[in-house]
């Protein structure tokens, strides 16, 4: 009988040596004579385990990892492929604790399938929800399904969903778009990234369910450049799902159209920005606009446009499947549903947790990432991207919520934590920060250009010494004035870690 | 009831406002007297909301730009207070700490970023200037690579005003940005320095721009061009003194758009310091390289300043430059060489010079008759003088034989206009392009000629009106076009009879206009019979459905408009040409509405007024025949005294009359015919021929080297008069310098001769007496006064001069001629197809930056820089086939001569033709061409040639050391 393995085909299970351990098994079963089949999955999302090698065995899946290819040898002699004991072996992938506590709705697939594979994707699940959505009466009841089940944005800005679909659908005009933000750009942020290589069918999915519910026939993906991976995958998934009729002018023979298209950024994280997406999108350079109008009202070319993050298009489908009030049942107040949380930075075990808005950061950066990587301890956690807060050990009890967290002072944004050890210097993190506005700001508006320029040589001074108390409040008055008079959040949300590692760690500015 | 626009309520700092429904809240606040400060956000440009100068708190999350954001009902607006003027008082001080330590304060008023420094106490006296603190942004660098606008980097803040101005206005667009973050800065193309990207200097950005970071370089004497690779470090010029600046309204000189401006002037030494556009409804402020850097002529070293009389030794006479005597071949220099040819003059006294002038005329009067005596006026003089000229001609010398370059220009145009139509001038104007949804431009390379109103026509594209190029050289407005079809040279007749053809075909026409209002229709349907697309397909080498594209898209329109270029006058079928035009107007009712009509764009700044004034042999002034005796007992009897009645001769035709001495005199006013007529060989034989010629000019011309007197006169800069542009707009070009040495005034000078000649009526004092004489005689200037021209001049007609613009749109129910009338006219070949021998088509045209024959142009200081060479345009496959290379000289020969230039590859040229700019007179393309003419309008065949192209030679590396220099 043949042996199943699977190696993922990961972009973080490859960079630290997948396909190398992948051919090794290859090699090593054709010389002992074991038939073998290797499938290569996406990741589980336990990073510091890669390469994960799950063997099917009639227990189910069992996983051993990290596997380097200097293991594979003794993997065979400890007889792996039955599930064999080994230093590397964790038993049951299922009954790994890191994975057992999540709550996986939007990266059920994840991990499990074949990323590529429609048969994998049918059989786990996959076009159910776009079914549902096609035996809807019409598409303003998808988009009251969507409304209903409380999921807003993951992007970051968390606005609800349905209501911008809702928007959409009723802006006049017969040509409307959906894109999605793929520009996932933020520091620790890893999520669309892994479902895109992972499941990209329900990214396609989410997108078509959510042509079928506004009237739009045009799909667009904004792929930062820095996914490879990803854009070998989506364009491999995108050419299957035409092909088997479930994107192009006959969407699973309903008789609508509906199809999709990749675009590849080239390098600018202000094209995650919506509307400076939206520029690059047209062939422009990736400025922003102004809005109003939003996009929902005059997006890409210069019409009615569904913006939604990846991880929020991902969602849809299993809402349509299993309805509204399954997916609302997860999470609290106002925050519904699941969130897939990325571990990152100084952390001892890293990876993706997708559970049910209420954990807190303790709950992440402790029980599931075992405090940090060097063992000492947790000074800071900046969640939420690069415009993210820093935030002490005092808040590692609040609630993640979106409206519970801001009023801590905190920001969810896309669910990314980066983790600090106590070594770190919040005074310079803080002239990162700005210093990352000066790098990445589009440039368009005063404060965003010139104000964190400017912030960046004011905190370099405060760092020297140089009349601390007139710089402090300087520093102050740029970040008002930048948080205020922006454009757009690139240069608003700027301040946010400024100010924070200014309240919460006062003493690094006094060295 | 009528709809009144819907309007929005809303409270700005506790003040309701209404407004129209989609204003921005930056715009309420302006009506309802609120001031908002704003520094990227100008009126006439998209708002961009960048500077954020101008957020007010609509009560969100953040600060909203109002300069961008829409006003909702209900809207509770704070535009004020300390917190958002701390605000804005932060953002000043931002833009200001990135900002040189030391601006230039190049505009006279301060620059608007410098204002608003003064405004929150940041510049000026009392500001502290710490700046609140800010470090200072430092190291970005200056760009000296135009040789008109300097860039300083460091004092950008990036409020994209140039870069709409680019865009939006001129439509030129080649400024952008590039960088991110900190590091973006504007950028020309793909960030090429400003002197080696597309840029074509109109200076709109310059003119845009709120700081110091685009300025007006002041105009240096000509030095050559720097290599584009390393441009040569440009200490930053030391600013004007802005306060002994005084500001003149007046027009731009050049070409017929009739521009307005505000001349800044130096009047402590009598110079230009720059010219800005100026608000008015013909330009909106726009201008092009000439127009804004183009002035410095008038106070160029060269100009004349007192009469000169040839020396007896420097008969028989000729050529006298060495440039000139070279009869074939490239002539160096592109200037006449004073220092060869002043010597065979001698300084006179204006008596000596004026007495030898009109006792000359007289004896050739006496002797030879009137019809010996010919004179050429200017249609770069005004009304005044040109009405001075003619009848100064007519009354002094007794006959008709005056004429002008609009011989050399739209003479065919106007004589099938006034042939269908009874009326020579346009039936709208340029602008009235904002109501067409489609527009047709036959021959006419409008980006170079018409720069500002080709502004307007690239703005209705964007827009979405339809242009329809037709030409065999392919204009850049082909890059705004619907459809650009490239026909065979000369095939314009075979084209349009095809287009007419398939709009009768498919019963695209105005059967009620072609009724009503027109006649002749069954004749030009017969005609037209024989053109089906098919047929006028080969003849025009294109493909069939081109022709039926245009005559659909024609055909279908709501309101069109015709304008057509030198493209469809400059042939021997001209005529024939311009009827074919007319008939698509007519057949399909395009004429006589808002956004319909005819417009030829009219060639010099006033050959519109100059043709209304009589500078034509035929008419006298407002195109009165000078057969018809009753008309011509009118002017007899205001001008006092008896007038000839036969017809004079043309620009060419009195050429050849010189050549067999039937012409003996002339008097060139403002003219260049050696450069400018065609067949120089023949145009040298003639002027030498001359018994007597007197030039009046402010340069030695090429032709004042064959002048007896030479008569110092007056630049448009120095004088007041009335000019006429193509849109039949009456504007005054107010004096700005003051007259060098003893050079007179144009009208003056006129007067002088006339009563010396002891001709009657020129005893004016004042240049209001002569257009109150000249406005009564007519019935299209009659009621026009200097007084209610005033700074935005009038349209002809005007009923209502005091309370009305004057009329846009003529023939809205009638034309002069009563009915419209077909003409048609079958194809003919041009008068000297290829041959073996001559096997290219030589199409001869203007550039953007030089002007008529360069006597102004060339003595322009910017514009010499950027075009100071001699070069023909060939298509790369031609050059390929010869074996040449961009740069190589060539020598270009016809039947009639051979000049030598260099060449340069470009796709405008259609294949197997060759483009030489006419202006050089140092490689003159005039010397190629024929002399022969179309039969109606006397107009030469400037547009198609047989020549031969040889190579001479590389460029060498000498070529390239002296051009870095």
């Amino acid at each position: 009988m043949t042996h199943i393995v699977y190696v993922p085909i990961d972009a973080t299970a490859r960079s630290v040596g997948a396909d190398d351990v992948a051919a090794a098994i290859a090699r090593e079963a054709a010389a002992r004579g074991e038939p073998v089949q290797i499938v290569r999955n996406g990741t589980r999302g336990l990073c510091w385990l890669e390469p994960l090698v799950e063997v099917v065995t009639p227990a189910g899946r069992v996983a051993y990892g990290p596997v380097d290819v200097a293991d594979v040898a003794s993997l065979f002699a400890a007889d792996f492929l039955r599930g064999g004991a080994h230093p590397l072996a964790h038993g049951r992938t299922d009954d790994i604790t890191w994975l057992k506590g999540q709550e996986r709705l939007t990266f059920a697939r994840v991990g499990l399938t074949d990323p590529l594979s429609l048969a994998d994707y049918k059989e786990h699940g996959g076009l159910r929800g776009l079914r549902a959505a096609l035996s809807a009466k019409t598409g303003s009841d998808i988009v009251e399904e969507l409304v209903r089940s409380g999921l807003r944005g993951r992007g970051g800005a968390a606005f609800p969903a349905g209501i911008k679909w809702r928007t959409v659908a009723g802006a006049p005009g017969p040509q409307k778009y959906v894109c999605c933000n793929a520009d996932e750009g933020d520091s620790g942020t890893f999520s669309d990234r892994m479902l895109m290589e992972g499941d990209p069918y329900v990214l396609l999915e989410g997108m078509t369910i959510a042509g079928l519910a506004v009237g739009a026939d045009q799909g667009y993906i904004y792929l930062r450049s820095e996914y490879p991976d990803a854009e070998r995958t989506l364009m491999a998934a995108i050419e299957a799902a035409r092909a088997a009729g479930w994107l192009g002018r006959d969407v699973l023979g309903s008789g609508r159209a509906f199809d999709i298209e990749l675009r590849r950024g080239a390098g600018a994280y202000i094209c995650g920005e919506e509307t400076a997406m939206l520029e690059s999108l047209e062939g422009k350079r990736g400025m922003v606009r102004p809005k109003p109008p939003l996009p929902a009202i005059s997006g890409l070319f210069g019409k009615p446009t569904v913006i939604n993050n990846v991880i929020t298009l991902a969602s849809v489908p299993i809402i349509l499947d299993r309805g509204a009030q399954f997916y609302a049942d997860y999470g609290m107040g106002r925050s519904r549903g699941t969130l897939p949380f990325q571990l990152a930075g100084n952390i001892k075990r890293g990876g993706l947790v997708e559970k049910a808005f209420g954990l807190t950061l303790r709950e992440l950066v402790y029980d599931y990432g075992g405090g940090t990587a060097s063992g000492r301890p947790v000074r800071a956690v900046q969640v939420g991207g690069p415009l993210g807060p820093y935030l002490p050990e005092s808040k590692f009890d609040v609630p993640l919520d979106y409206e519970v967290f801001a009023a801590a002072g905190g920001m969810i944004g896309h669910g990314g934590l980066v983790v600090f050890d106590d070594t770190v210097d919040m005074a310079l993190m803080a002239r990162y920060a700005m210093e990352f506005c000066a790098i990445e700001s589009c440039g368009k508006c005063t404060p965003c250009r010139i104000g964190s320029t400017r912030g960046v040589e004011v905190i370099d001074r405060i760092r020297n010494n140089e009349r601390r108390g007139p710089n402090l409040a300087l520093l102050r008055d740029l970040c008002d004035t930048m948080t205020h008079g922006s454009l757009c959040a690139m240069g608003g949300l700027t301040p946010a870690p400024v100010l924070s590692a200014l309240e919460h760690f006062p003493e690094d500015f006094q060295r | 009831m009528s709809a009144a626009p819907p309007e929005v309520e809303l409270t700005i700092d506790g003040v309701v406002v209404r407004a129209p429904a989609g204003s921005t809240i930056w715009e309420a606040a302006r009506a309802a007297g609120i001031e908002i400060p704003v520094l990227c956000h100008d009126p006439r440009y998209r708002p961009v909301g960048v500077c954020r100068m101008c957020v007010v708190d609509v009560g969100g999350r953040v600060l909203a730009a109002s300069c961008v954001r829409p006003c909702e009902p209900g809207m509770k607006v704070t535009a004020s207070g300390p917190e958002i003027e701390a605000h804005r008082k932060l953002l000043t001080a931002l833009l200001l700490a990135d900002q040189p330590q030391a601006p230039s304060q190049q505009r006279p008023e301060g620059s608007d970023l410098v204002a608003l420094g003064r405004r929150y106490g940041l510049v000026g006296e009392g500001a502290s200037a710490d700046l609140l603190g800010l470090p200072r942004g430092t190291g970005r660098p200056q760009d000296p690579s135009s040789p008109v606008i300097g860039v300083d980097h460091q004092a950008c803040i990036l409020c994209d005003r140039c870069v709409r101005a680019c865009d939006e206005l001129q439509s030129n667009e080649v400024i952008t940005r590039s960088g991110k973050g900190y590091g973006a800065k504007i950028a020309f193309d793909l960030d090429l320095p400003m002197g080696s990207s597309s840029c074509v200097s109109c200076g709109e950005c310059m003119d845009a721009c709120p700081t110091d970071a685009l300025v007006n370089k002041p105009l240096a004497p000509r030095r050559r061009r720097p290599l584009p690779l390393a441009p040569a470090p440009e200490p930053k010029p030391a600013p004007p003194q802005p306060t002994a600046l005084r500001q003149v309204p007046t027009l731009c000189p050049y070409c017929g758009v009739g521009c307005s401006v505000t001349a800044h002037v130096d009047e402590a030494n009598n110079k230009v310091a720059w010219i800005d556009g100026r608000d008015s409804r013909v330009s909106d402020r726009r201008l092009c390289v000439k127009g804004r850097y183009g002035f410095d002529y008038a106070t160029h070293p060269q100009r004349l300043t007192q009469p000169l009389i040839r020396r007896e030794d420097s008969y028989p006479k000729g050529p006298l430059s060495s440039a000139l005597r070279v009869k074939e071949g490239k002539r160096p220099g592109g200037l006449v060489d004073y220092a060869e040819v002043m010597p065979h003059f001698r300084e006179a006294s204006w008596d000596e010079a004026l007495d030898l002038v009109a006792r000359r005329l007289l004896e050739i009067r006496e002797r030879h008759g009137s019809s010996a005596l010919a004179g050429f006026g200017s249609a770069k003089g005004s009304n005044e003088e040109a009405y001075l000229f003619q009848k100064l001609v007519r009354v002094g010398f007794g006959t008709n034989n005056v004429d002008h370059c609009t011989r050399l220009c739209h003479a065919s145009s106007v004589a099938a206009l006034m042939e269908t139509i009874g009326s020579g001038a346009v039936s709208t104007t340029f602008r009235d392009i904002e109501n067409s949804d489609v527009a047709l431009l036959v021959g006419t390379n409008a980006t170079s000629n018409h720069p500002v109103a080709a502004t307007f026509f690239k703005q209705a594209a964007k827009r979405g009106c339809k242009l329809l190029v037709i030409d065999p050289h392919r204009p850049q407005l082909a890059d705004f076009a619907h459809r650009y079809v490239r026909i065979r040279p000369g095939t314009d007749v075979a084209f349009f009879n095809g287009v007419l053809h398939e709009i009768i075909r498919r019963g695209l026409y105005d059967r009620n206009f072609v009724a009503e209002r027109t006649e002749g229709f069954e004749r030009l349907k017969a005609t037209v019979e024989h053109y089906s697309p098919k047929v006028a397909a080969q003849l025009c080498g294109l493909d069939e459905q081109e022709i039926v594209d245009v005559a659909v898209t024609w055909g279908s329109a709501r309101a069109a408009i015709c304008f057509w270029g030198m493209g469809v006058s400059q042939h021997v079928h001209g005529t024939d040409n311009a009827r074919c035009l007319i008939s698509l107007v007519l057949l399909t009712g395009q004429v006589g509405r808002p956004g319909t009509g005819l417009h030829p764009l009219r060639g010099q700044n006033n050959v519109q007024g100059a043709s209304d004034a009589g500078l034509i042999p035929m008419v006298f002034p407002d195109y009165q025949s000078v057969k018809d005796p009753a008309i011509r007992g009118r002017f007899e009897a205001a001008w006092g005294t008896q007038l000839d009645a036969q017809p004079g001769l043309t620009v060419v035709e009195i050429m050849h009359a010189a050549l067999l001495k039937d012409i003996r005199g002339m008097y060139v006013q403002g003219e260049n015919p050696f450069v400018s007529d065609p067949n120089t060989e023949k145009v040298r034989k003639a002027l030498a021929a001359l018994d007597f010629l007197v030039v009046q000019d402010i340069f030695m011309t090429e032709t004042a080297e064959f002048a007896d007197v030479v008569l110092p006169a007056s630049s448009f800069f120095e004088k007041t008069g009335t000019y006429t542009n193509t849109d039949r707009r009456v504007q005054i070009g107010r004096p700005v310098l003051k007259l060098p040495g003893a050079a007179r005034l144009d009208w003056d000078i006129m007067c002088e001769i006339g009563r010396r000649m002891g001709a009657p009526g020129f005893e004016f004092t004042r240049i209001e007496d002569v257009f109150a004489e000249f406005a009564a005689l007519t019935e299209s200037y009659r009621g026009l006064s200097y007084e209610s021209l005033g700074l935005e001049g009038k349209l002809w007609p005007c009923k209502d001069p005091v309370h009305e613009d004057g009329q846009v749109v003529l023939f809205e129910r009638d034309f002069p001629s009563g009915r419209g009338k077909f003409v048609p006219a079958e194809f003919a070949p041009p008068n000297e197809l290829p041959s073996p021998e001559f096997p290219f088509v030589l199409t001869t045209g203007r550039l953007l930056e030089h002007w008529h024959t360069g006597t102004m142009t060339r003595r322009a200081s910017a514009l010499e820089t950027i075009e100071s060479e001699p070069y023909a345009d060939m298509r790369p496959a031609d050059m390929a086939a010869l074996g040449l290379l961009e740069g190589d000289e060539i020598a270009v020969t016809s039947r009639r001569g051979s000049i030598t230039l260099k060449v340069r590859a470009s796709e405008a040229p259609g294949a197997g033709s060759i483009f030489i700019p006419f202006c050089w007179r140092e490689a003159a393309a005039n010397v190629l061409t024929s002399d022969a003419l179309d039969p109606f309008g006397k107009i030469p065949e400037f547009k198609f040639s047989a020549v031969r192209v040889e190579k001479l030679r590389a460029p060498t590396l000498a070529d390239l050391d002296g051009a870095a220099e």
